[in-house]
């Protein structure tokens, strides 16, 4: 081992980064999966074990500890590396940059503010009552009471159309982000990288397509 | 053809820069980028003007000195193309060319289109060599060196340090000239025995001369005049991560 070194590269900054980020997006699988369970159409019973199961299974308080933990390691290197970033070109061009690029790569710090903001908002609806730091809505029965809540929140059209753009943006975000990971892990082969490609596009498609199907299902097709 | 031009003129490092604009006639398709610079010059002085300061030396694309950002992309519209072997062809009868010099913290402008690039050379000098005693060519069958080692090893070598990647790059990021370097020389018997150590040093000297990070947005793929592709980054991540966590001092 060579001398430890509290500074760290730009390199090893973004693999931790990598790293978070694949933790956050299979997280992400987990949540979209327990939610589709409201779809089932039997007023919440399966969603309601559900998140029975992971509020007061030890295994998953741990997770949700690292879960935070990754959030906030992400953001503040994402934040940090940003700022470099940023000095490292003090004067700009006239022209702005041209090349064939595509286009969300370059601003995955703006879309991953925008996740950050509507975290926050979606951490008051759900979150936060479960914690009682926010008061628990008229409408639900008990701070765990997540299918109601749901139920009545997209019904308000801003809600329903809040949550569906911040969706299109994470989308967007993870577009680039789940084929970057592997990038900037060093896993690319001319064999594999267009595959992953591919597969980072369905990822994000489906992370899209998966969670704003559940809002359109309780603004349209759900009667109170 | 009748060419417009708004060129970055800049008197010394410390000056204020501004935008001159300029108008040429009678500028063939035929001619190259650097041609017509010469051109425009040559009015310039009889005219009593101070010509526009501008790097080159091969004019063949082996050099790396041509660099400069025309209407948005380092060394112009094409593909793997330096500026040197752009023509003007590639341009219309009453376009506007905007050139500007590369921009970037690391690679400070010396006077109009002119920058200083020893950042580059700072980086080679911290370990972009073998420190074996070369002495005259071996016998050729007493290291043996895999084909495609040594072809993929050359096509890294093929890197002029032109500097289009740091120029494209959202970040100001050095990582495609870097990975480059690093894996001409880990790819070869020689090289690979100091492998470790040279990626560390490389790379803390890009850090502590400030380039930027790597968003993996490959705008220098699409600009590198020698067409090294971001693999090369990847593999130097995993050499990297190597000499880091598993490589023995
Ligand atoms: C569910 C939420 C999120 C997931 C799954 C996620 C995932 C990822 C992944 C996998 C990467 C690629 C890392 C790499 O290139 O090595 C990435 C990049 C990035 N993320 Fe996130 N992210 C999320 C939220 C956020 C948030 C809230 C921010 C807030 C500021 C953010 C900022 C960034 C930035 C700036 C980058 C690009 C870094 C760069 O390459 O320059 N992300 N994200
Ligand atoms: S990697 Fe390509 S763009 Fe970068 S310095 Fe080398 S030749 Fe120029
Ligand atoms: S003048 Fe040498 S590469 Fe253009």
């Amino acid at each position: 081992m060579g001398k430890f070194n509290l500074k760290p590269s730009t390199i090893s900054s973004k693999v931790v980064m990598a790293i978070a980020g694949l933790f956050l997006m299979t997280f992400l699988i987990v949540h979209l999966g327990i939610n589709m369970l409201m779809l089932l159409g039997d007023e919440g019973n399966a969603f309601g074990k559900a998140v029975s199961f992971m509020t007061y299974n030890p295994g998953i308080k741990i997770f949700e500890y690292v879960l935070f933990g990754g959030f906030i390691i992400h953001m503040i290197i994402g934040a940090l590396i940003e700022v470099k970033n940023y000095f490292a070109r003090p004067v700009k061009y006239a022209v702005s940059n041209n090349s064939n690029t595509s286009f969300f790569s370059k601003y995955m710090i703006h879309t991953g503010i925008l996740i950050f903001i509507f975290l926050i908002l979606h951490f008051t609806h759900f979150f936060f009552v479960k914690l009682k730091l926010v008061e628990l809505p008229a409408c639900a029965a008990h701070e765990h009471d997540f299918f109601t809540i749901t139920k009545y929140l997209f019904k308000s059209p801003y809600y329903a159309g809040i949550y569906i753009i911040c969706f299109i943006f994470l989308g967007l975000h993870l577009n680039h982000a789940f084929q970057s990971a592997f990038q900037t892990l060093g896993l690319n082969h001319p064999k594999y990288t267009p595959a992953i490609k591919v597969i980072s596009s369905i990822y994000a498609i489906g992370i899209t397509l998966g969670f704003s199907m559940i809002t359109l299902y309780f603004y349209f097709f759900y009667t109170l | 053809m009748n060419i417009k031009l708004k060129i970055w003129r800049q008197k010394n490092a410390q000056a204020k820069g501004k935008f001159e604009n300029y108008s040429l006639e009678d500028v063939s398709p035929e001619m190259g980028f650097l041609e017509m610079l010469d051109y425009l010059n040559q009015k310039l002085i009889k005219s009593g003007g101070e010509p526009v300061a501008y790097e080159h030396d091969c004019r063949e694309g082996i050099c790396g000195s041509c660099g400069m950002y025309i209407n948005g992309r380092p060394h112009g519209p094409e593909a793997k193309t330096t500026t040197c072997e752009l023509r003007m062809r590639s341009f219309k009868d009453g376009d506007t060319i905007t050139i500007e010099p590369f921009r970037s913290r690391m690679f400070p402008i010396i006077k109009d289109l002119l920058i200083d690039r020893t950042a580059f050379e700072k980086i080679l000098i911290a370990g972009g060599f073998i420190s074996a005693d070369t002495g005259s060519a071996p016998e050729a069958n007493s290291i043996l060196v895999c084909k495609k080692h040594a072809d993929k090893a050359f096509d890294m070598a093929t890197c002029i340090g032109c500097g289009a990647c740091v120029a494209a790059c959202k970040n100001s990021s050095a990582m495609l000239f870097v990975s480059a370097k690093i894996n001409q020389y880990a790819l070869l018997p020689q090289g690979k025995i100091e492998a470790p150590e040279r990626v560390k040093k490389m790379v803390a000297k890009m850090d502590e001369l400030g380039f930027g990070s790597c968003s993996n947005t490959y705008a220098c793929e699409a600009e590198c005049p020698k067409g090294i592709s971001v693999s090369a980054i990847a593999k130097m991540n995993r050499e990297f991560l190597h000499a880091k966590l598993i490589a023995e001092d």
